[in-house]
């Protein structure tokens, strides 16, 4: 699904990745590992299409409609609640039975009961569960997720790992992760940065 | 009917922000209305109309770029752009949609403003006021693209106008021969053309704007 040969992306002088290769077949769950710049968040950028490289192949075979997307920023409107954010992504997402699946994933993401709250008054926990919620509204074939333990408590990490878990196998996962060995059960590829 | 439904979904959106955040809106109208009052004591007395009308559109251009500075903060905060970008819909109704939206509080300003200028000034006939809202059109449409280019480097407030207002002039040149000119007509004809040339080029443009 993803393949990747010698990507190299720069920012003017500074070179944010080099020689970055990568496989991974549909169904696979890769993770991206290295110390803070080592260009992890750049390299999502890229294979998200939000950013091109500036050398290197790339192929990606999923349409934008069949990707979900987890950055570091929650992507989410701070002045609209969650149901009100995601019934707009939804509608762009061209999401069937929207609002059923709107209703399931704040249920299963435990936010139902803030639901007509406004994102300005969530946790950072909150708005990072939110932003789960938003990057797997869809049901994409291809997931990346940018540190999506980040701000999660022990319960909200527990309920991201069965995520996970039932998500592994059938669809394409690319984490990036300070904490590897948490997804070790999962991982059928490594990607280590440096 | 997708791409509509689309366009009225992210327009409501912005509305919906605005409402509740009161960031631009408020501060467009204190602007439009000080502007209008510092005029009217600044004005010499015994100045002609057209003096008048001239300030108006000094008030309109820059009312409307205060709108245009706020635009994009939403979609900036939290990175939310990102996430509209990536969205399968056409990329051109994220710039309508804000299009619209700025054009909406522009017109909200103006409602209150137009009448404040013709209490303090001078009247305005419909092919002026024709022409005050063909030239928030185009102001609107090559405004928000351009600020959705300023939004994304660090010095917004300096770089949109640097931007805008030269492109502004055609409409301000417009706003006011509409206004003054016995053959408003003709100007309003311009301010239309401006309109369609500029927002076809915004709307076709905007993709290329939003990504790399």
């Amino acid at each position: 699904m993803i393949r990747a040969r010698n990507l190299e992306k720069r920012y003017g002088r500074r070179r944010v990745l080099a020689g970055v290769d990568l496989a991974v077949p549909a169904g696979g769950f890769a993770v991206v590992t290295g110390p803070n710049g080592s260009g992890k968040t750049t390299l999502l950028r890229v294979l998200a299409g939000l950013a091109a490289p500036t050398r290197g192949e790339l192929e990606v075979n999923a349409d934008r409609g069949e990707l979900g997307y987890l950055a570091h920023e929650p992507l989410v409107y701070r002045e609209l609640t969650a149901v009100e954010n995601l019934d707009l992504f939804g509608r762009l997402y061209r999401v069937p039975e929207r609002r059923e699946r709107i209703g399931m994933l704040l249920e299963r993401f435990g936010l139902w009961g803030a639901r007509n709250e406004r994102v300005s008054t969530y946790s950072r926990g909150m708005t990072q569960r939110l932003a789960l919620s938003r990057a797997l509204l869809h049901d994409p074939a291809l997931i990346l997720l940018d540190e999506p333990y980040s701000a999660l408590d022990e319960a909200g990490a527990d309920l991201l790992d069965r995520e996970l878990d039932a998500l592994a196998g059938s669809r394409t996962l690319v984490v990036a992760t300070h904490d590897p060995q948490r997804l070790a059960a999962l991982t059928t590829a490594t990607i280590a940065l440096a | 009917m997708t791409y509509v439904a689309d366009v009225v979904a992210l327009t409501r959106k912005d509305l919906r922000v605005e409402l509740r955040a009161r960031d631009t809106l408020p501060a467009m109208l204190l602007f439009v209305l000080s502007t209008l009052v510092v005029f009217h004591f600044a004005l010499p007395e015994g100045t002609g109309d057209d003096a008048a009308y001239g300030l108006l559109w000094v008030a309109i251009v820059f009312t409307a770029l205060l709108g245009l500075a706020r635009a994009w903060v939403p979609e900036h905060e939290h990175g939310v752009l990102d996430g509209l970008v990536l969205a399968p819909s056409d990329r051109s109704a994220i710039w309508l949609g804000k299009t619209l939206a700025t054009l909406a509080f522009l017109v909200a300003a103006q409602v209150v403003a137009l009448p404040a200028f013709v209490l303090f000034f001078a009247p305005l006939d419909l092919t002026a006021l024709a022409g005050v809202l063909l030239a928030d059109i185009g102001i609107c449409s090559v405004g928000s693209l351009m600020a959705a280019m300023a939004a994304a480097g660090r010095s917004r407030e300096v770089l949109l106008p640097l931007l805008v207002l030269p492109l502004a002039i055609p409409l301000i040149v417009g706003g006011v021969g509409a206004a003054i000119s016995p053959e408003g007509a003709r100007y309003l004809l311009l301010l239309a053309l401006y309109d369609a040339v500029f927002s076809v080029l915004s709307w076709a443009s905007f993709e290329y704007v939003v990504t790399e």
